[in-house]
């Protein structure tokens, strides 16, 4: 499965050692970002700012950032590992995570730039009653958030134990605390920045990769795809065994596609633009940019599985998660590993600081300010509110990074977007393209997302049978999004439709009005 | 006042058209992708020419058409939204 760090045996490559030039870019890196940080905490003195870096951010700005919020270190090391040891199948989940990304820029960005300010929830409560719907989209994001953060940290603490050869709780520590330095004093600006950073750093990275590869191939893919099944068999250009049962891989597809609209820092990042019309230009950017990355992660892929070979790859790491630095020590050396090692380790830095920022966001905005305090915050209360989420829910990342070491947590990406899936995307929908959709209906559809989704997680055979062990599972399929995003929609539908709201449809024509023209002028 | 109001509701229309339309060919192109590998696993080993296989082609068609459908969505909106927009907002 993706993303699964397990013990390392001995082999013949640097990688666990300490490597001078992967601590050179690592703190090159660390000291750029914290620089990009001190300037941008200068610049931040509103909660404006803090959420939505003085929507200020160009498209083609927003769309690196944008990519370099979605691409994680399960889609880069995950990905490319994958295919290296089983070929094929791991492409999967090369096109399943870019596809989500026409469904967001048809449905989703455009509306929400015009509707909301800082969170989904503004959307969702713009016609309806503040409190439930906050509280119902504060527990969705925060689910999607918690189960995102915890793969992300422990596969941050494995990966750069095994690469800078430190401790994993020092490694935990260390992106933690980085982590919380860009969003305390940088906020949104500074995680765009960083964003920005890592996206080209990763895109460059995995494009000199490739070229490097395809090199040894005249620059066809086709000899290289070649070369793997004289080697490796026919059957790692074909599909294989990962997707052994139909539905399943159907579940898998439905949680990447419509969980990607609905990831809240994704959703976050449309209100650092000026308008609907640069929201728009940067979903093009950013579906341009993802795209090219996972066709690369088709090179890398086999690239690795034909000069490293899937062997040394699986002697190295069991998971297959080091395939692409492997790949990189044998085309570059030393040097180029240390390269790939730090973009490895920016990776996952920023994804985390992006989470941490929509889920800080959840709390303070949709939590304190809306229902604890009813909206009457003061501004010097909300930024503080902001910044005093953001350290606690780093805190919070840290010690569930450390609680989990060692646990399977790959099946927790796949959660985390089946929630989003479930949770919040049906009820962005309903809320802004059909008229009837009421306060009940909303807050029982992103209800029943969010609490369906992880009872069924937990019954599935990923927790029943790969974790707990037992003998049989309740519920068949591997990712519940199948059954829960009907499930929402259905239930957001039926209960709007018992539960009638007089004041939320005579508020539609607001919503319809503001949703394409922007805010107007009454 | 009336004019704009149904001028609004008729646009609106049509995006939400158009958004549809593209969202339900995504959708049938990646299940129709993501149906073959479950259930006709041997025509993807299909060999289109030494090492390219037809589920690797399809899988790149899967990346080709998301960018297509993005390129077809934004240019329907820069040109006949935009418009539109600017035409209600006068």
């Amino acid at each position: 499965m993706l993303f699964l760090l397990q013990a390392p045996a001995a082999t013949a490559t640097q990688i666990g050692e300490p490597n001078r030039v992967a601590m050179g870019f690592f703190f090159l890196f660390i000291a750029t970002t914290l620089g990009i940080t001190y300037w941008a905490a200068r610049r931040t003195r509103t909660t404006e700012h803090f959420y939505a870096a003085g929507r200020v951010i160009g498209p083609r700005q927003n769309g690196f950032a944008l990519a370099g919020d979605y691409m994680s270190a399960a889609s880069f090391l995950g990905i490319a590992g994958l295919v290296s040891t089983s070929g094929f199948d791991g492409l999967i989940y090369s096109t399943g995570w870019l596809v989500g990304w026409p469904v967001v820029l048809f449905l989703i960005a455009e509306p929400l730039r015009n509707l909301g300010r800082y969170t989904f929830a503004d959307v969702v409560a713009t016609r309806l009653a503040q409190a439930p719907v906050r509280l119902a989209a504060a527990l969705g994001t925060l689910a999607t958030v918690t189960f995102y953060l915890i793969a992300q940290m422990v596969g941050a603490g494995g990966l750069i134990k095994l690469m800078f050869g430190i401790r994993y709780e020092a490694a935990i520590a260390i992106v933690g605390v980085a982590m919380i330095a860009y969003v305390l004093f940088g906020g949104m600006i500074a995680t765009t920045w960083v964003q920005i950073v890592k996206a080209v750093l990763l895109l460059a990275g995995a494009a000199i990769l490739a070229v490097m590869v395809l090199a040894q191939f005249g620059f066809n893919p086709a000899a290289l795809f070649a070369a793997a099944a004289q080697k490796f068999g026919d059957g790692v250009l074909a599909p294989g065994k990962l997707v052994a049962k139909p539905l399943d891989a159907i579940s898998l597809g439905l949680a990447l596609m419509f969980g990607t609209a609905g990831l809240p820092h994704i959703l976050m990042r449309f209100y650092t633009v000026p308008d609907a019309t640069a929201a728009r230009r940067s979903v093009f950017w950013a579906t341009g940019l993802i795209g090219s990355f996972y066709l690369m992660t088709f090179v890398l892929g086999f690239g690795a599985m034909v000069l490293v070979g899937p062997d040394v790859i699986k002697g190295v790491e069991p998971g297959g998660n080091m395939a692409a630095p492997l790949l990189a020590e044998h085309l570059g050396g030393t040097p180029f590993l240390g390269f790939i090692a730090a973009v490895a380790f920016a990776t996952i830095l920023a994804v985390v600081a992006g989470l941490t920022l929509s889920g800080a966001a959840a709390l303070s905005h949709d939590l304190w300010v809306s229902v604890v305090r009813k909206g009457h915050a003061s501004p010097e209360e909300q930024l503080k509110v902001a910044r005093l989420a953001t350290v606690l829910l780093g805190i919070v990342a840290v010690v569930l990074g450390i609680s989990f070491k060692g646990q399977n947590v790959a099946f927790m990406v796949g959660l985390a977007f089946a929630i989003a899936a479930s949770a919040n995307f049906p009820a962005l929908v309903l809320s802004m393209f059909w008229r009837r959709c009421s306060t009940s209906g909303a807050v029982a559809s992103m209800l029943t997302g969010t609490v369906s989704t992880l009872v069924l997680i937990y019954l599935s055979p990923t927790v029943q049978l790969d974790i707990l062990k037992h003998s049989v599972a309740w519920f068949p399929l591997k990712n519940p999004a199948l059954v829960t995003i009907p499930l929402s929609f259905a239930v957001g539908v039926l209960v709007s439709l018992a539960a009638p709201e007089r004041a939320g449809e005579d508020g539609y024509e607001y919503v319809e009005r503001r949703m394409h023209l922007g805010v107007v002028e009454e | 006042m009336t004019t704009d109001n149904s001028r609004l509701r008729a646009l609106a229309a049509t995006r939400w058209r158009v958004a549809l339309t593209l969202t339900t060919v995504m959708v049938i192109v990646y299940f129709g992708f993501i149906s073959l590998i479950a259930f006709d696993k041997p025509l993807l080993a299909v060999r289109i020419t030494p090492g390219l296989s037809l589920g690797i082609l399809l899988g790149v068609v899967v990346i080709l058409a998301s960018w297509l459908l993005t390129w077809i969505y934004v240019r329907w909106a820069n040109t006949h939204y935009d418009a539109e927009l600017r035409r209600l907002r006068k």
